[in-house]
């Protein structure tokens, strides 16, 4: 199955990743050859089969809902590209500018 | 005998002895890295003060008779993909958690503490575990310490070499397709991937959940034991690790397995394995067969293609899932200049972010993706219960599985770097065993006319790690392949 450009660009946007117009063009080339070799599946009867998302008979684990203590928060963000307090501190996401 | 030279068990007999102290034991490592790891670049970072200071405590809890555990004053190197809360980064070789610190430990980490090691420093992987080389690397890659112009292998690689080239007695690394049994067969040294769900994985940043699976290294199958021994066991904090009993793999180690049966795959033997490979296995399978057991040829007719092109949709799916959370916001790296919010995501992942990440988020993305999901992901998973229920047939008539573990020896740095799908079938007879779940390990079992290592794997069913090591005991017993040293540590500095 060959992606096209528009493909790509879509993947990467849904992946979130900024491409260059090289690495369209490569990943193109890239990931149409990797689906091509996957497509050997189809060459597999699989009606009725069930799928296996997981191979051990794990269901639910369950524990009570009990408080207990958790990571410290400042610890938490404290790997963060920026943090106030035991925030995470982000780029603007609301327009201000924009009012109703 | 160097201390570097003892494995870790003789170590830990020493130690109890009060032959070798564990400051000595953790030096001896320190130096063999500073003499080495120019050349073989096994680590991304060591904590020589930290060791030290580790050392000196354990040296004197064992003076006042303290039982300090399964691996007093063991040292132990750990692949910087599990989380270390003692100064030292946990980076995944990515550039995108460079000088990342994690808050915690994880849970085979504080196993290790708990019983007696010293971590000595954490070691080099492709990138996020995604990769057969250890080229992909972020930051350099590791070098084969057999041949410095080859690869180690990978993912793991960083552990295999640390431990082939007598860095330190034992490491630590993760299986997602095959990432500790290739680096393993190719460095010389033993590699366990352990069924999934015997080891937490609590604190190992996670690639693939339903694939992901922690084991150990080490030059001899009794060292593989000891680490999986000191790691292995339930943790209420991963809900797949499961609530069974660990035995004492030690005890019974040397305790042949017999009458065994052991399975042949043809398709392991088919087109892609490279004749001098196959002839040394030939070879260690004939000791089994001179120890008694029967070799009978069996079929799995899904383990070799379709697992690999059903690994490379469900690694990459969870891929895709698991990755998102690298978003210049929780972690590490946040790109400078951004215009708002998503272009801040995107930036930051363009640029923290290797091509082979790049690759593997996208593709899984893809096989998610709206239209897309029936064909790919779905499928593959209904392949992957085919491919288990192939084992699960095997396993009612032998009690193991043998073959090569890698198609070929060490390859040259750069061979394969260009075709990803090329890299992709490395791991054509390791893969099945993580999308089966089942244990597997690969064990020394020669050299080729080049003096590259070969390994010789071995798989069994889940949970049965206690008689896969015992069988793989068998044949080192009958061999010397784990005595030899690379040339490297040969070479005055």
């Amino acid at each position: 199955m060959a992606l096209s450009r528009d493909d790509v660009l879509k993947v990467g946007a849904l992946s979130r990743i900024r491409l260059t117009d090289e690495e369209v063009q490569r990943f193109a080339g890239q990931l149409s050859s990797i689906l091509d070799y996957v497509d050997k599946l189809n060459e597999l009867e699989t009606g009725g089969v069930e799928p296996l998302a997981h191979a051990l008979p794990i269901h639910n684990v369950l524990r009570d809902d009990q408080p207990r203590p958790s990571l410290d928060p400042q610890k938490a963000v404290g790997g963060a590209p920026e943090s106030a307090d035991a925030f995470f501190r982000v780029p603007r996401v609301i327009d201000d500018t924009s009012s109703a | 005998m160097a201390t570097i030279d003892l494995t870790a068990c003789q170590m830990r007999d020493a130690l109890r002895a009060r032959d070798l102290s564990a400051a000595e034991a953790a030096q001896a490592c320190l130096d063999a890295i500073d003499r080495l790891n120019p050349k073989v670049k096994a680590f991304l970072s060591t904590d020589p003060d930290g060791a030290r200071r580790r050392a000196a405590q354990i040296d004197a809890r064992l003076d006042a008779g303290d039982d300090v555990g399964l691996l007093a004053g063991v040292p132990v190197a750990v692949k910087d993909n599990m989380c270390t809360d003692d100064g030292q980064p946990t980076t995944c070789a990515s550039r995108i958690l460079e000088n990342w610190r994690a808050p915690y430990n994880a849970h085979v980490v504080e196993r290790l503490l708990e019983e007696g090691a010293v971590i000595v420093g954490k070691t080099n992987l492709d990138e996020f575990a995604m990769g057969s080389s250890t080229e992909n690397s972020g930051f350099e890659p590791t070098r084969n310490p057999w041949d410095l112009d080859r690869v180690p292998g990978g993912s793991s690689g960083g552990s295999a070499a640390a431990v082939a080239a007598r860095t330190t007695p034992i490491a630590l690394g993760s299986d997602t397709g095959g990432s500790i049994r290739q680096p393993a067969a190719l460095c010389g040294v033993v590699g366990l991937k352990p069924t999934y769900g015997r080891v937490s994985r609590y604190g190992l940043v996670a690639f693939a959940s339903s694939l992901d699976q922690i084991g150990p290294f080490g030059r001899t199958v009794e060292d593989a034991a000891l680490l999986l021994e000191a790691t292995a066991g339930h943790d209420p904090r991963d809900s797949t690790s499961v609530a069974q009993a660990v035995p004492d793999y030690l005890a019974t180690l040397d305790r042949p397995v017999a009458p065994l049966r052991i399975g042949l795959p043809r398709e392991f033997f088919g087109e892609g394995l490279e004749p001098e490979v196959e002839r040394i296995l030939r070879d260690a399978l004939a000791v089994y067969e001179r120890l008694g057991a029967e070799l009978v040829d069996i079929d799995l007719p899904h383990s070799t293609d379709y697992a690999i092109a059903t690994y490379y949709i469900v690694a990459t799916s969870e891929a895709s899932s698991n990755l998102a959370r690298y978003d210049g916001v929780h972690y590490g790296r946040r790109s400078r200049d951004h215009a708002d919010m998503i272009d801040m995501y995107m930036r930051s992942r363009e640029e923290g972010f290797g091509d082979e990440v790049k690759r593997r988020i996208m593709l899984g993305t893809y096989a998610l993706s709206a239209g897309y999901y029936d064909a790919y992901y779905k499928k593959a998973l209904q392949v992957r219960r085919l491919i288990r229920r192939d084992f699960d047939e095997a396993f009612e008539t032998v009690d193991c599985i043998m073959g090569p573990t890698s198609p070929t020896a060490a390859f040259r740095m750069g061979e394969k770097t260009a075709d990803p799908l090329t890299m992709y079938l490395s791991d054509v007879y390791t893969a099945s065993a993580n999308l089966a779940a089942i244990a597997g390990i690969s064990v020394p079992c020669g050299f080729t006319q080049a003096g590259l290592p070969v390994g010789l794997q071995i798989l069994s069913g889940v949970f049965t790690e206690e008689r896969l090591l015992r069988i793989a005991r068998m044949y080192e017993r009958e061999t010397d392949w784990a005595r030899r040293a690379p040339p490297v540590c040969e070479e005055t500095p």
